[in-house]
């Protein structure tokens, strides 16, 4: 059967794929992209490691088609980045050790970023709302949200 | 597999009647991508209706609102003048998943796959919310409670598909509310759920009320008793009382994991007391 055309956006870069009908984004973001940035944790929504932004919103690549994406601006955690400049909630996660097998760390780093364009003033209770899609089996999340908490704080003080 | 994505009613209507296989819907597809990936469902085709032209609005009309089939829980939650008519109906929606699903999951694909526990569903039906189907013999309404006919099962005919939901108009001193319960705060399947909608009158006694329960029958139910108990009344605590027996009665669930036939029993007239206490204040009430 034939493969279908797709021309989406990722991370800002204008970018053509051909996938299967049944094909994930997540699939075709790892297997025909090479951006294995994004991480199949369960692959039915319930753990976030898979997340990305489609439109400036947050949602599983695991639990969208790769034919979906046609027309999309597509944000992945290989667009948090600029250069070897790494985004101030990365310098958290590293400063206040939020990450240990790190498996987690990509979808919780893209779901924080989502929150705080959403709400640059999250309370603690709706940063843990927030990001209650993203699973993480070894932090015990108290240091992920003091990163998140302290990245929003950074860059309210840097605005 | 085949992927489709028509931009038009008409278009997408003509393809599903081209079908010989088995072609599902695809909204946000965070309940058939799950299927899929498990092989409970393996289509032959996919009909995506998000590019469907105003699949993806929310429009006012005759003084109501009509949500596309393909609008998302966030979206609903970012229209003030919808949560500020039907706030039941969007905080219902709201407890589908996590802030991921929120931004793909739609009301007419929880609606459409019919699950007994599906969060938006007693709202809806609370809220009197009629879907408008669109197939083969054209475009009907038809109440959102005559959807579902069991777990995993509807009565839309074959090549039909939800295309919007009607919330209709509020009088003033109107409201919604929607309760579940679940073992822990976030990201699980309701154990009992309840919708309650009431209308009162400049004395607060009120006028009109619609209950319905999730998740302690085969489907979503409306409880006509359980309105009928708090009509004529300033849903006092006595109203309230026998908002709850009649809940309690009218429920007939199942004992699993997540409780028992008589926790799910008692706690349905739970939750129908504190919805309807919430819709009451949101109603306005003194
Ligand atoms: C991690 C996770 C957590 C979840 N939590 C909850 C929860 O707390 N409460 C809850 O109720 N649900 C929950 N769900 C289930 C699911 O997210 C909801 O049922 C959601 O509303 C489905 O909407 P959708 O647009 O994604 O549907 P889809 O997956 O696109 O479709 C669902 C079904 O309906 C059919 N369908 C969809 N749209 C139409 C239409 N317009 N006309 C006819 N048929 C149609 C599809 O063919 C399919 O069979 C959860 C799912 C996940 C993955
Ligand atoms: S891999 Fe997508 S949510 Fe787990
Ligand atoms: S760091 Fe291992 S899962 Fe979060």
């Amino acid at each position: 059967m034939s493969k279908i055309h797709v021309t989406t956006t990722i991370n800002g870069d204008p970018t053509e794929f051909l996938c299967e009908a049944d094909e994930t984004l997540l699939d075709v973001l790892r297997d025909r992209l090479g951006l294995t940035g994004s991480k199949e944790g369960c692959g039915t929504g319930d753990c976030g490691a898979c997340s990305v932004t489609v439109g400036g919103r947050l949602v599983c690549s695991c639990l969208m088609l790769g034919a979906e994406a046609e027309g999309q601006e597509i944000g992945t955690i290989e667009g948090m980045a600029e250069g070897e400049s790494l985004h101030p909630l990365q310098k958290k996660f590293i400063e206040h050790a939020a990450l240990q097998c790190g498996i987690c760390t990509p979808g919780l780093l893209v779901a924080a970023k989502s929150l705080l364009e959403h709400n640059p003033d999250p309370t603690e209770e709706e940063t843990r709302y927030w990001l209650a899609g993203n699973l993480c089996r070894c932090t015990g999340y108290d240091k992920i949200i003091r990163a998140v908490m302290d990245a929003g704080k950074d860059m309210r003080e840097a605005s | 597999m085949h992927y489709h994505s028509p931009t038009s009613v008409e278009d997408a209507v003509k393809v599903l009647a081209a079908q010989s296989g088995d072609c599902r819907i695809l909204a946000g597809g965070t309940d058939l991508l799950v299927r899929m990936r498990s092989g409970l469902a393996e289509p032959d085709a996919i009909l995506d209706i998000k590019r469907i032209d105003g699949m993806r609005s929310i429009t006012r009309e005759e003084g109501g609102f009509r949500v596309g089939a393909a609008v998302s829980g966030t979206e609903m939650a970012e229209h003030a003048a919808l949560v500020a008519a039907w706030p039941g109906v969007v905080e219902a929606t709201g407890l589908i998943g996590s802030t991921q699903i929120q931004g793909r999951a739609t009301m007419a694909g929880n609606l459409c796959n019919a699950s007994p526990a599906a969060d938006s569903v007693p709202a809806m039906v609370a809220a009197g919310a009629v879907a408008q189907v669109a197939g083969p013999n054209g475009v009907r309404d038809i109440p959102v409670a005559q959807i579902p006919t069991g777990p995993g099962k509807t009565s839309l005919g074959p090549g039909e598909f939800v295309t919007s939901i009607f919330l209709p108009a509020r009088p003033d001193r109107a409201s919604d509310a929607y309760l579940r319960f679940i073992p822990r705060t976030e990201m699980d399947i309701a154990v009992v759920g309840c919708g309650v909608s009431i209308t009162l009158d400049a004395s607060g006694t009120c006028t009109e009320a619609r209950v319905a329960l999730g998740a302690v029958a085969p489907t979503v139910i409306e409880v006509p008793e359980a309105a009928t108990a708090l009509v004529g009344t300033p849903l006092d605590d006595p109203a309230l009382s026998a908002l709850s027996a009649a809940c309690s009665a009218a429920a007939s669930p199942i004992s699993d994991k997540r409780g028992t036939v008589e926790f799910r029993t008692h706690v349905a007239g739970v939750l129908a007391r504190r919805a309807a206490v919430i819709a009451k204040t949101r109603a306005g009430a003194a």
